[in-house]
């Protein structure tokens, strides 16, 4: 794997409460990054153009603005990665910000190792997708391991058939590179405009395609369900 | 005697109702005059302009000006409201604008002639009733009133002038005015002002014709016109005196009882009692027996309809009570009420009972104390006497008399063969009293009649003629005749009372059928079931309960005119058919008065022709109206002490949710902050001891967290109505967030899940539904060993989704039934150190109800519990399956 980090990830952290902005720049700075910090979306306008920020944490609920409003603009001229932080009641808003462009989510309350890990999944993606404009076509999650190319998939070395349905779905998430992609992106994706409002086409593919490459479908490790909102590959690599 | 000198404290107070009453009533102020053309519109509209000099603001309402040009001149520099415009048959007549003067509310409205009958199609029949409504509007009326006018005097001045107004307004309204101004002028000035032609018009000319302007009339007029005044002055002196309390002499408190029949020409007895009370200022009151053996004709009817209005109208109390006797009946009522005088209409003796004790002597025998007064009724009337029943019927029954005394002749010219004559005269006697039970009274006398003659003719010797050869005959002749009445009119007695004993029967079932329905009746609608189911039926008629909204707004219904139901809401008084306001609607609406307020209105449409024309019908509604109100009034209040009783409850249950709260909140925020405290101010701890104290603070927050969670996502439940996000969900999805969501909590306990992979797809709100896993798996690590297994299982049993979460804890407590812990604040191990407001099971419970299902705790044997939670599935959507590649 190469290297792509060569200097401080730089994160801008947009927050209006001042106590989380706080933790969050001691736990990030702990980690070795830099932070930024805007307490409004104004603030965050200026910080984002001068400083450049390669992962951006946005509070949806900004005392001078929308959290989406400011993640459509960044989105303008940006590919920076985009966690966004939200209540648990607004999954609506969850959904919204996601398909205005951002990439993750946490809900509050949340804690350290969580955002950290959060962080910096989203940082390798970003690196991985800046690194080398063509994908990867072998990846890797867990003991799975996919060929893009050839539309093979296997599960501890036993070759696993897939659908052309269940194919596309893992391939979407997998060009997600972990990021939550909601419903309606994937319904796009998979099945096209005409299915946007049909969610539960996507879980019941979503519930077979945990069955043949999951160990616990009830408990998966990488197929994550994000409730009300969509889906995230988790612990994917590049395949060997 | 120093009681008789003290004012009643009733009294007293009756006085202060009115006197409120008069200030934010309008005032009244009649220019009262002898006859037409003494000046009282001039006098009227004088006053008026110096109403409107001293900034009041006055409006002329209707004004005849009649050409006159002083009056047109005085017309000027007033405002005129317009008139109302309205087609009566062929011709368009101009008529005051009620409506229009309620809406431009002046100070000062300007009506001529009070007495004048509004145009069919008005919404009263008659300007006096336009000038109480204004003045309860609180907008003042100055008006005109000529003594004929006056509905006591009608009588007294026809027969002095030989000229009968039809156009009357009652004392009461007369009475009830703050101001009456006598415009005066003496006749001779009167006569040479009409031989001037300075009066004049339509009215007067044709008085005119009828020598109505002749000096001694008008001298007459002007009497009584100035006596009436009088009267009214020493009641304004006596209310003065009484107002001020000052010690006078009191007058001892007369009662007046005017005795009618249901006859016509006793409206004069009323009009006479009238003018009695009002100089006596007695309380008086109309009395009439209804003398049960008396059938009653339509027209007796009518009459005594007419009677109860016209008393009603004049201020008195009508009474209508049965009686058999009415000397007695009129003893019992002059017993009760403490009448002083009685008032009785003057009856010549009957020829055909001479035996029998007048009226008035009966009376004066047995209470000599009370004053009699005996009144011719009006002769003028007395030519139009009440027309004798119906002829037809009376025909028909009489034929059928002679037809059966002829049938009894012909059994007993046969029977005579057999039996002895003196069987004969008992066939006879039997004929008569069969007719009097069948057709009253006329036929049982006429058949008595025909019966001896017939026996003369037929049976006694020499058959073939009236001649009798044995005079003892005679004799037998006499006492056959006098048995033949007696019985038969015994007999017909008989009947005609047990006719209006079964009529009684009727109203008392019905009322009593009316009465137990209503007391049962638990809800409004129940209410107006009644109305419509019992009660309208009782009167022949189609009816329906109209009730207001929250903005006293009455809503049509069925037909029924909201209009008019509105006004009789509002002002309390009965309206449309056979009553004298709005009488062109084809429905009655009556108002439902209850002790506190007016409840509504009752609107009933008689399906025959008059609602309710009998007195006692019509005390019959009454009662049904009184009845109706109460049960409205009762529900009001039932649905208030329930409403107060759900908020009592409301409040009880938010204090014990507040106290569990603040006791749930303030133990982990006490823990949090004095662990923080500690790793602040103690700087020799060890790495490890520093890892204990943060590891607390964690725990802590995050079972603060669990709690708020659980509070916001209950009070959700429980405001106005859960919106439920539901979509097409899959269980294993959603358990799988759940169990990643407690996975710390858990800790080491081994979860088996058992979720086959072809499980249908249930219509859920995901989020919430997560909620009810997570706290069933919270209690399940909350309230079992921290090396126990938990089973998570759902299956699908035709339209149902079963879902299990079982564990091998210690299982629920057995001090109280397992439905129980769904109960907010109740908590399986009772002031335990596990903390948790006991919201976690009764939030699952409204979530998974909200849902359509249900949720239940079961004790497993030998241990452990499960919770099992139903779900209906519903249709599956559709899902289009691929081709397989």
């Amino acid at each position: 794997m190469r290297d792509v980090v060569v200097s401080k990830p730089r994160i801008l952290v947009v927050e209006d409460e001042a106590d989380i902005r706080h933790f969050i720049r001691l736990s990030l700075e702990r980690e070795g990054m830099a932070v930024f910090e805007a307490g409004n979306a104004m603030q965050a306008r200026i910080d984002a153009a001068s400083r450049q920020p390669q992962l951006v944490i946005v509070d949806l609920g900004l005392p001078d603005g929308d959290g989406k409003t400011f993640i459509r603009e960044l989105r303008g001229w940006s590919s920076a990665p985009v966690l966004v932080l939200s209540a648990r009641e607004h999954e609506q808003e969850k959904v919204d910000a996601l398909d205005a462009g951002a990439d993750d989510y946490l809900v509050k309350p949340f804690g350290v190792p969580e955002l950290i890990a959060r962080v910096r999944a989203q940082l390798r993606r970003a690196s991985i997708v800046a690194g080398d404009g063509a994908a990867p076509s072998v990846i890797q999650f867990g003991q799975v391991r996919v060929d893009l190319a050839t539309y093979e998939v296997s599960r501890a070395e036993q070759s696993v058939h897939l659908t052309p349905i269940e194919f596309r779905l893992l391939a979407a998430l997998i060009r997600g590179h972990g990021k939550v992609i909601t419903y309606r992106q994937l319904l796009l994706e998979v099945w096209g405009p005409g299915y946007a409002d049909r969610p539960h086409y996507v879980r019941v593919y979503m519930t077979n395609l945990r069955q043949k490459l999951e160990d616990d479908p009830a408990r998966p490790q990488h197929l994550i369900t994000e409730l009300q909102v969509g889906y995230r590959l988790a612990g994917m690599g590049r395949g060997s | 005697m120093t009681s008789d000198r003290r004012p009643d404290p009733d009294q007293l107070l009756e006085a202060i109702t009115v006197e409120t009453q008069r200030q934010t009533y309008g005032r009244l102020k009649i220019f009262f005059g002898a006859c037409a053309g003494v000046g009282k519109t001039y006098a009227m509209l004088q006053a008026a302009h110096r109403q409107q000099a001293s900034g009041v603001r006055v409006c002329v309402g209707e004004v005849e000006t009649h050409d006159r040009a002083p009056i047109r001149q005085l017309l000027e520099g007033l405002a005129q409201l317009p008139l109302r415009r309205v087609s009566y048959q062929v011709q368009s007549l101009w008529e005051f604008d009620l409506d229009a003067a309620l809406a431009a509310q002046p100070e000062l409205v300007l009506i001529d002639e009070l007495a004048h009958s509004n145009a069919p199609g008005s919404r009263h029949s008659k300007r006096w009733q336009d000038v109480e409504e204004l003045l309860r509007a609180g907008i003042s009326v100055y008006t005109t009133l000529n003594v004929q006018q006056l509905e006591s005097l009608n009588d007294v001045v026809g027969s002095i002038t030989g000229i009968r107004v039809r156009e009357t307004v009652p004392d009461h309204c007369f009475d009830a005015a703050h101001d009456v101004v006598l415009v005066d002028l003496s006749p001779e000035e009167l006569l040479s002002r009409l031989e001037a032609g300075d009066i004049y018009m339509a009215e007067a000319a044709q008085h005119a014709g009828n020598h109505f302007f002749r000096k001694g009339n008008l001298v007459s007029l002007r009497e009584l016109s100035l006596r009436r005044l009088a009267d009214r002055v020493s009641v304004d002196v006596r209310a003065y005196r009484d107002h001020h309390a000052i010690d006078g002499v009191w007058p001892t408190h007369e009662r007046l009882l005017v005795c009618v029949r249901a006859d016509a020409t006793h409206e004069k007895l009323i009009r006479e009692g009238a003018r009695l009370a009002q100089r006596l200022q007695a309380d008086w009151v109309v009395v009439h027996v209804d003398e049960s053996r008396r059938s009653r004709h339509a027209s007796e009817r009518e009459a005594l309809l007419r009677l109860a209005k016209l008393a009603e109208s004049l201020g008195a109390e009508f009474v209508s009570m049965p009686g058999e006797q009415v000397a007695h009946a009129l003893l019992d009522c002059i017993r009760t009420r403490h009448a002083t005088r009685l008032v009785l209409g003057h009856r010549r003796r009957r020829w055909h009972v001479p035996w029998r004790k007048s009226l008035a002597r009966a009376i004066a025998d047995a209470s000599p104390e009370v004053g009699l007064i005996l009144l011719q009724p009006s002769p003028a009337t007395a030519a139009a006497r009440k027309p004798r029943s119906k002829p037809a019927v009376k025909a028909r029954a009489l034929a059928l008399a002679l037809l059966a005394c002829g049938v009894t002749t012909v059994v007993a010219s046969w029977l005579l063969r057999v039996f002895d004559l003196s069987n004969v005269v008992m066939l006879f006697l039997m004929t008569v009293v069969l007719v009097a039970l069948r057709w009253g009274k006329a036929a049982g006398a006429l058949a008595a009649l025909v019966s001896v003659a017939s026996f003369d003719f037929f049976f006694v010797p020499p058959i073939w003629s009236f001649h009798v050869s044995d005079t003892q005959y005679l004799f037998t002749f006499f006492l056959m005749l006098v048995v033949a009445l007696v019985t038969g009119q015994l007999a017909a007695r008989l009947r005609s009372e047990a006719t209006s004993a079964t009529a009684g029967e009727r109203r008392a079932t019905a009322l009593a059928r009316v009465a137990r329905d209503l007391s049962a009746a638990m809800t409004i609608e129940q209410i107006v079931a009644v109305c419509t189911d019992t009660i309208a039926p009782i009167f022949a008629s189609r009816g329906a309960l109209m009730l207001p909204n929250l903005s006293e707004q009455i809503a049509g219904d069925g037909g029924f005119d909201a209009g008019v139901a509105q006004w009789v809401y509002e002002h309390v008084q009965p309206a449309g058919r056979d009553t004298s306001t709005l009488a062109g609607a084809d429905a009655q609406y009556l108002p439902l008065r209850a002790p506190l307020r007016t409840r509504g209105v009752l609107a009933l449409r008689p399906d025959g022709v008059a609602l309710a024309a009998e007195p006692d019908d019509r005390r019959l509604l009454d009662a049904c109206c009184a009845l109706i109100a109460m049960a409205l009034e009762r529900i009001h209040f039932v649905d208030i002490a329930r409403d107060t009783l759900v908020r009592m409850e409301g409040e009880r249950l938010r204090h014990a949710l507040l106290a569990a709260i603040s006791h749930d909140l303030k133990t982990p925020l006490t823990a949090i902050r004095g662990l923080a405290e500690t790793l602040e101010t103690s700087e020799d701890l060890s790495r490890k001891e520093r890892d204990v104290l943060t590891r607390a603070i964690h725990n802590q927050a995050d079972g603060l967290h669990r709690l708020v969670v659980n509070l916001l996502d209950l009070a959700r439940m429980q405001s106005n109505g859960v919106r439920l996000n539901k979509e097409w969900q899959a269980i294993s999805e959603i358990v799988g967030s759940a169990l990643a969501n407690v996975d710390a909590t858990l800790g080491e306990r081994c979860v088996h899940t058992d979720l086959p992979a072809d499980l249908p797809l249930v219509e859920l709100d995901a989020n919430l539904f997560e909620r009810v896993l997570v706290n069933l798996l919270d209690n399940a690590a909350k309230y079992t060993p921290a090396q126990a297994t938990i089973w998570i299982r759902a299956m699908a049993f035709g339209e149902t989704m079963h879902l299990c979460i079982d564990d091998d804890g210690p299982g629920l407590p057995s001090d109280s039934p397992p439905e129980a812990l769904f109960e907010p604040f109740t908590r399986g191990v009772k002031e335990s150190s596990i903390t948790g407001v006991g919201l976690g099971l009764a939030l699952c419970r409204s979530i998974v109800s909200a849902h359509g299902g249900m949720i239940e705790a079961v004790q497993l044997a030998p241990r452990g519990a499960r919770f099992e939670i139903r779900l209906p599935m519903g249709k599956q959507p559709e899902v289009e399956c691929e081709m397989l590649s």
